[in-house]
């Protein structure tokens, strides 16, 4: 390194040293067996797409700790201001923490400034945030919204870079919704075709990415109105275990019917016994 | 302001290294092994942290960070500059952006070729961006091409171990004409006659070297571009999509784009 080592007075901005600390300790305990507990996050599949009206964004529903499923339904489209919504991939908190932050920003430029905030507005203070923490808040968004100049799409990543563009997705299943959206992505959609166009990509995450799945939730925002559809399909139903006693399905039932099993003989002794000592034990309640 | 909060954000980039230095002799509190382990470490920039090496869910991708593969070409002419850039930004091995527009405005008759990290490009333009229109509207006059080549400069050279940003800044202005500056990793600064840039440049330096001449007309160099970038997204895995272009001169910005069907042909390729 050319710089020259100077012992200078810590000036201000953020030091983060003991990200790297923090690294190198958890390797050492990784090596002695232990693991670290798993941040929660959203596997993940996200989408949006502009068409002729507006926006439409999608989510799958599923959270992940590890390879467990944390939360089957979790909301992963968070609103930022009436006319802004943000898709979240990455570190759950993180994004879910980002999203209210800067939602809370926008509300005050939006009173200060007297106008519908603007996505290229929300756009700026998410990356602008993200880029100051050097990737280390693991957010990755979609950013759709439609203000005073038209639907705009941004896709915005952990460290600050942002894309404006007619088609995004994001999260561990974005590979599997791109190829949905590569195939059938024209400009100027009607608004039911760009949502089968979205709930397709979604369910193209949900079914080969294992870390996305249960429901899609969609988002659709046009000038003026908001349609917020949790869930707009449930893809993955759970099932109804059938044990079925006179035509009805009883979950758990273990009974089996009379004649399944062929009685050969039966005798019948009855026990005669007398009763030699009656207690009672009244049981601790409190 | 949001820029002041972008400058805070790169002047305390810039201390965590300085400071590391200095506080890892007097970190009594680790065993000397990971002392030196963090000694070590410390040197070498930071990518992205440790979450999620061993879980086969979230494939490496997804954890390298955003960059603009690229090539990137500027080249001077009488009247003006020509300015062209590939298309693609990568994720790794995922392409994230195969129509990105690596083509930046920061004037009006001023625009930077962005190759490097996504995040620090883009985060760097738009810091200079702000500071040369205040600058300009101070001034009352157009700036000129070289005090946005100095802005980039400094703050390439300020917070260098921090940033990956490889920029060539190009331009018109009334005092000097096309102008192209290249600001390299690193932070140096110098002007050129004709400068590439990304990781597709060096497979074009040796058809750049030979196939320049100075005083080419406005639709030569236009052709000249288009070839070597051709020929770098040929080659270059990070380098590919459309040819993007802008000529700037006196009377403007005209811009336009090759798609990946019209691109010129090479008999090779």
């Amino acid at each position: 390194m050319a710089t020259v080592s100077v012992c200078q007075y810590h000036r201000g901005g953020f030091s983060f040293e003991n990200c790297k600390r923090n690294a190198l300790l958890e390797a050492d305990i990784n090596k002695l067996g232990f693991s670290s507990p798993a941040a929660r996050k959203t596997g993940t599949t996200i989408c949006g797409v502009v068409y002729k009206d507006g926006v439409v964004l999608g989510a799958d529903t599923r959270a992940t700790e590890g390879m467990v499923v944390a939360d089957k339904n979790c909301s992963k489209i968070h609103y930022i201001s009436p006319n802004v919504y943000c898709c979240g991939a990455g570190t759950a908190a993180d994004t879910e923490m980002t999203t209210q932050i800067i939602s809370s920003n926008l509300e005050l430029h939006s009173l200060s400034t007297g106008r519908l905030p603007r996505v290229a507005t929300a756009n700026r203070m998410l990356k602008q945030m993200l880029f100051r923490y050097q990737g280390y808040i693991g957010a990755a968004l979609v950013l759709g919204g439609v203000d005073s100049t038209g639907p705009q799409l941004y896709s915005i990543y952990p460290h600050g870079s942002t894309d404006k563009l007619p088609y995004v997705t994001m999260g561990s299943g974005s590979l599997a919704a791109m190829a949905v959206f590569e195939d059938r992505y024209r400009p100027n959609m009607e608004e039911e075709e760009a949502k089968r166009l979205v709930r397709d990509a979604i369910a193209a995450g949900i079914f080969n990415d294992l870390g996305s799945g249960s429901n899609i939730d969609l988002c659709v925002i046009t000038k003026g109105k908001v349609d917020y559809l949790r869930p707009h399909d449930v893809a993955n139903k759970k099932g109804v275990r059938e044990d079925k006693i006179n035509g009805r399905p009883e979950t758990g039932n273990y009974r089996y019917k009379h004649g399944t099993t062929g009685v050969l003989t039966k005798a019948v002794t009855p026990l005669n016994l007398e009763v030699v000592e009656e207690s009672v034990q009244t049981m601790d309640t409190s | 302001m949001h820029f002041t909060v972008v400058f805070s954000g790169l002047s305390g980039v810039c201390d965590r290294l300085r400071q590391a230095r200095v506080r890892t002799p007097a970190a009594g509190s680790f065993s000397n092994v990971v002392k030196l382990k963090m000694a070590a470490v410390l040197q070498f920039p930071a990518s992205v942290s440790t979450f999620n090496n061993y879980n086969d869910l979230y494939p490496d991708w997804t954890q390298t960070e955003v960059s603009t593969g690229t090539s990137i070409m500027a080249v001077e002419f009488e009247g003006g500059v020509v300015i062209g850039a590939d298309s693609r930004t990568t994720t790794g091995a995922y392409i994230a952006n195969r129509v990105t527009d690596k083509l930046t405005p920061i004037h009006e008759r001023i625009f930077c070729c962005r190759s490097g990290s996504a995040a620090d490009t883009q985060a760097i333009a738009d810091a200079v961006t702000y500071q040369l229109g205040f600058h300009s509207i101070e001034l009352d006059e157009a700036p000129l091409v070289q005090t946005a080549a100095s802005l980039f400069r400094d703050m390439c050279y300020r917070y260098r171990e921090e940033l990956m940003a490889g920029i060539i800044v190009a331009g018109w202005d009334p005092r000097r004409g096309g102008q192209v500056y290249t600001v390299p990793v690193g932070g140096m600064m110098t002007r050129q006659p004709v400068s590439v840039g990304g990781s597709g440049s060096s497979y074009i330096y040796g058809y750049v070297d030979s196939n320049y001449r100075a005083g080419m007309s406005k639709e030569e160099c236009l052709k000249f571009t288009a070839e070597a970038l051709t020929l770098a997204m040929e080659r270059d895995g990070s380098s590919g999509g459309v040819v993007r272009l802008a000529v700037i001169s006196e009377q403007g910005v005209e811009r336009q784009v090759i798609l990946g069907n019209q691109l010129p042909k090479f008999s090779t390729v």
